[in-house]
C-alpha cells in the first residue's frame, strides 16, 4: 500500500478524498463534520467504548455476476445505507464508502447517548473545574434532550479522592472513556489506573499501593472530557471563562515543550501543553507545567536597586541604567566579563553580545546546567536556550570559560562583571572571590545572595513577562510570548539590554524587539533570514542537530503499526 | 428603501392648537387646586416616611448573598454573576470547604464576596444567572457610606442583608 493511496468517501452528501486506512472520524473532520466523541483522542488506541461518535455508515452493494453496479449523476457508485450505525472512532474508511453524521439516525443515536451518560452524572457543573471546557456540557447542549426523565435515586460513587499527589479523582463525573488509563499505559507506560466493579457501578480507580504520581500525570486532566480528574494545583483558583491563553514554551528544560498560560488579570493559574507534533505532541512534564510558581513569589524584584553603604536602595531606571554603564565603562578593554544565562532568549543573548563588543570584554559565557533526562520529554539539559546560547554567543563548550573568570577575578585582571539572570554562589563562585570584584551589575527575578552583592541590581522578567524567541535541543526556533505584565517597575530584559548598550555605545535609537530580532538575523548566521514574526506558532527548524525526541520517536512508530492515528 | 410615513392629516382646532393648550391648563389648575385644597399629597417626608410598603415584589434593590433553612451558605463561588456583572461590580474569590466541615459534600464557596456598590447599577443579572438561588436582589435602597471602602459590600455584610431563604435548591442534600 504506497502512501499516496487515496480513496473517495462521501461524508454528508459530499464526496472528498482522503489517504487509504484514515479513520472514519478524521475523515469526516476533514469534510467539516465534527462528529462529537469521548473516548477516542489521536494519540491513544480507539477502544471505541463511549458510543458517541455513532454515524450511520453506507457502501456500494456488491454487483451480481454480470452486473454492472449503479451510479448515480457524479459518477460513484450508489451507496446502499446500512439499517444499523457504526463507531467512527475505530473503523477506517473505505473506496465508495457514505457517512452521515447529521441523519435522523445518527441524531437519535447521539441523544441516547447522551441521555445514558447524564442518568448518573451530578450537578456538580457550578462547582466543577472542568465547567466551561466540558465537552459533557458542550455535547448536552448539542445533542442533548435537555430533560431527565429519571425518576430514580443517583447512583453513589466515591467523590474527591486524591489518586494521587497533583491529581483529584471524582468519579460521578467520570463518564468511563478510559482516556486517562489509556495515556498512563501507552504514554508513559505506568499502568496504575483501571475500572473496577460492574454495570453502574463501574468505577474508575488507582492501584492500591501505587499513586498516580508519575511526571506526567497531569495529561490526564488534560485529555479527561468531563471533570473527574482536576489537577490539585488549578483545583478551585479560576473559571476557565476568565483566562486568556497565551500560546508560548515552557523554559524548564531544552525540550521548549509547546505551552498555553492561562491568566486573568495579570496573574498566572496554569499552563497546559499545545499539540506540537515535533517537539512534545499533546504532552508536556508535570515539573514544567508547574514551574510558573515562582513568577507569582514574593521575593520577586520589582525595582532597580542601588548599593549604598551597607543596604540596597531603590533607583529610578534611567539613574540604574546610567550607574550600571557608567560603572561597567571603567574597566572597558579586558577589565570586565559577562556571565550570560542560557535561560535568556535569543535577542537577549545578542543584545549582552554586542554590550560585550562594545566593552571590549575579556570573556563572556553561560552557566551550565545539567540534570537528568527521562526517556519522554524531559531534557538533561535545564536550560532552555543553550542552543540559542551556542550560535549568538559563539560558544563551543557552554560554560568553559566560567573558571577563566573566576581565576580572572581572583588574581585582579577582571574588576568588573555583568551577570544575567544567574545566582553565581550556585555556580561554582564563592562569595569571597565576588567581594573581589570593584564592579558587579546584576539583572535577576528574585532576591538572592547574588543580587545582594551586587553594586546595581536591575530586575528582569520571567519567561510568561516578556517577548522573545529559544533554540530547544533538537535546534527548533520557537516564540515566547507575553501573557502578564512583569511586577512593579521590572522590565523586560532585552529592554534594559538595549538601553545599556546605548548607554555604552553613545548611539541613538531604540527598536522593538522585532528590530533586534532582525538585527540579529543580520549578524548571526544560524539566523540568516528569520523574523521574529516568521518563527509562528509551532516554531521552525532552524539547527540541525542529531537529536531525536523519545517520546515522538515511540509515538511514530505506534503510528507505523495502526495502533493510533497520531 | 425609503419608507414614506403618512402625516396625519389635522382638524382644524388641532391644527390651531389653542383647545390643546386650554386643556393641558385645565389639568394643571385642577391639580393645584386640590393640592390647595389639601385633598391632594405630592410629597413624601423621606427618611422619616418611607416608600417602603410600597414597594413591588419585583423591586430591585441591593444584591444580597443568602444561606438556606439548614444555615449552609448557598453560594458555591461558580463566579458565573462576576462573569456577567456588566460593571463589573463582584469580585469572588473561591476556596475549598475543610474536610471537618459539616457541608465538606458542596466542596467549594467563597472565601472573599464582595459586592462594589459604587459600581452596582442594580440589574439584577447576578439573580438571575445564579444557579444555586444564592444571590438575591433585596428592597434595600439606601446604600450609602462615608468612604468607597465602606460602599464594597464584603461577604459578611451581604449575608447579613440577604438573610435565609428556603427550599429551592436540594441538590447537595443526602439523597441528592
Amino acid at each position: 500500500m504506497s502512501e499516496e493511496a487515496t480513496v473517495n468517501v462521501q461524508v454528508d452528501g459530499t464526496w472528498i478524498q482522503v489517504p487509504k486506512g484514515t479513520r472514519m472520524i478524521e475523515a469526516c473532520k476533514q469534510a467539516a463534520a465534527e462528529v462529537p466523541h469521548y473516548c477516542y483522542h489521536p494519540k491513544l488506541t480507539s477502544p471505541g467504548n463511549c458510543r458517541m461518535c455513532l454515524v450511520e455508515m453506507g457502501m456500494p452493494p456488491r454487483p451480481a455476476p454480470g452486473e454492472e453496479p449503479e451510479l448515480d449523476k457524479d459518477g460513484h457508485a450508489k451507496i446502499g445505507w446500512m439499517p444499523r450505525p457504526v463507531i467512527a472512532c475505530a473503523n477506517t474508511v473505505a473506496e465508495g464508502m457514505g457517512i452521515r453524521t447529521d441523519s435522523p439516525l445518527t441524531r437519535e443515536c447521539r441523544e441516547g447517548v447522551m441521555e445514558f451518560l447524564l442518568i448518573n452524572h451530578p450537578l456538580d457543573c457550578p462547582i466543577c473545574d472542568q465547567a466551561g471546557e466540558c465537552t459533557l456540557q458542550e455535547y448536552s447542549v448539542e445533542h442533548g434532550k435537555g430533560e431527565s426523565r429519571f425518576l430514580e435515586n443517583k447512583v453513589k460513587k466515591p467523590k474527591s479522592v486524591e489518586i494521587g499527589p497533583r491529581i483529584r479523582l471524582d468519579d460521578e463525573r467520570c463518564v468511563l472513556c478510559s482516556r486517562c488509563v489509556r495515556f498512563t499505559r501507552e504514554v508513559v507506560d505506568d499502568d496504575v489506573l483501571g475500572f473496577v466493579d460492574r454495570g453502574s457501578h463501574n468505577v474508575l480507580t488507582v492501584h492500591p499501593d501505587r499513586p498516580l504520581a508519575n511526571n506526567y500525570s497531569l495529561n490526564t486532566v488534560d485529555i479527561c472530557p468531563v471533570g473527574a480528574l482536576t489537577s490539585e494545583d488549578f483545583r478551585f483558583q479560576m473559571r476557565v471563562w476568565f483566562m486568556r491563553e497565551t500560546e508560548s514554551i515552557c523554559t524548564g528544560c531544552a525540550r521548549g515543550c509547546n505551552t498555553l498560560i492561562g491568566s486573568r488579570e495579570g496573574k498566572i493559574y496554569r499552563q497546559t501543553p499545545r499539540e506540537n507534533n515535533d517537539v512534545n505532541s499533546a504532552w508536556m512534564c508535570d515539573e514544567g507545567r508547574l514551574g510558573f510558581h515562582y513568577l507569582n513569589s514574593d521575593a520577586r524584584l520589582t525595582e532597580p536597586l542601588v548599593k549604598d553603604g551597607a543596604g540596597h536602595r531603590p533607583i529610578d531606571w534611567p539613574e540604574a541604567i546610567r550607574r550600571a554603564a557608567e560603572g561597567l565603562a571603567k574597566y572597558r578593554g579586558g577589565g570586565l566579563a559577562v556571565v550570560a544565562s542560557g535561560r535568556m532568549t535569543n535577542e537577549e543573548l545578542y543584545l549582552a553580545r554586542t554590550l560585550a563588543e562594545t566593552l571590549g570584554a575579556a570573556a563572556v559565557d553561560i552557566v551550565k546546567r545539567e540534570g537528568e533526562g527521562d526517556g519522554y520529554l524531559v531534557h538533561a539539559d535545564k536550560n532552555p536556550n543553550t542552543a540559542g546560547a551556542r550560535a549568538v554567543l559563539k560558544l563551543r563548550s557552554p560554560g568553559s570559560k566560567l573558571k577563566a573568570i573566576k581565576k580572572g577575578i581572583e588574581d585582579g585582571s577582571i574588576k568588573a562583571l555583568l551577570v544575567l539572570g544567574e545566582n553565581l554562589l550556585k555556580a561554582g563562585f564563592e562569595e569571597g572571590t565576588l567581594k573581589n570584584l570593584k564592579f558587579l551589575v546584576s539583572s535577576h527575578l528574585l532576591a538572592n545572595p547574588t543580587a545582594k552583592l551586587s553594586h546595581v541590581v536591575l530586575p528582569g522578567a520571567g519567561f510568561a513577562e516578556k517577548r522573545g524567541s529559544m533554540v530547544n535541543a533538537t535546534g527548533r526556533l520557537q516564540r515566547l510570548n507575553k501573557a502578564v505584565e512583569p511586577p512593579g517597575d521590572a522590565r523586560e530584559d532585552w529592554e534594559t539590554l538595549q538601553d545599556l548598550n546605548r548607554a555604552v555605545d553613545g548611539l541613538d535609537g531604540v527598536g522593538e524587539i522585532a528590530d533586534v530580532f532582525a538585527e540579529m538575523a543580520e549578524r548571526v548566521s544560524a539566523f540568516k533570514g528569520m523574523s521574529l514574526s516568521k518563527i509562528g506558532g509551532g516554531g521552525v527548524h532552524l539547527i540541525d542537530t542529531d537529536e531525536r525526541v523519545p517520546l515522538l520517536e515511540r509515538e511514530a512508530e505506534r503510528v507505523r503499526e495502526g495502533l493510533i492515528v497520531g | 428603501m425609503a419608507i414614506v410615513v403618512q402625516r396625519p392629516k389635522l382638524t382644524l382646532a388641532e391644527r390651531c392648537y389653542l383647545p390643546a393648550l386650554a386643556k393641558g391648563l385645565r389639568i394643571t389648575l385642577a391639580h393645584a387646586v386640590r393640592i390647595l385644597r389639601r385633598k391632594k399629597k405630592v410629597t413624601m417626608q423621606y427618611p422619616e416616611e418611607r416608600w417602603d410598603s410600597e414597594m413591588p415584589e419585583h423591586y430591585r434593590g441591593a444584591p444580597a448573598l443568602v444561606t438556606d433553612e439548614h444555615g449552609r451558605e448557598r453560594c458555591v463561588s461558580c463566579q458565573l454573576c462576576e462573569f456577567i456583572c456588566p460593571p463589573r461590580a463582584i469580585t469572588i474569590v473561591p476556596e475549598e470547604i475543610p474536610a471537618e466541615d459539616r457541608w465538606a459534600k458542596v466542596e467549594k464557596r467563597p472565601k472573599e464576596f464582595e459586592i462594589d456598590m459604587i459600581r452596582c447599577i442594580y440589574c439584577g443579572m447576578c439573580e438571575e444567572v445564579c444557579p444555586e438561588q444564592a444571590i438575591f436582589l433585596r428592597k434595600d435602597y439606601a446604600i450609602t457610606g462615608t468612604s468607597r471602602e465602606e460602599m464594597v459590600h464584603d461577604k459578611e455584610k451581604l449575608y447579613e442583608i440577604g438573610g435565609v431563604r428556603e427550599g429551592l435548591v436540594n441538590k447537595w442534600n443526602e439523597l441528592k
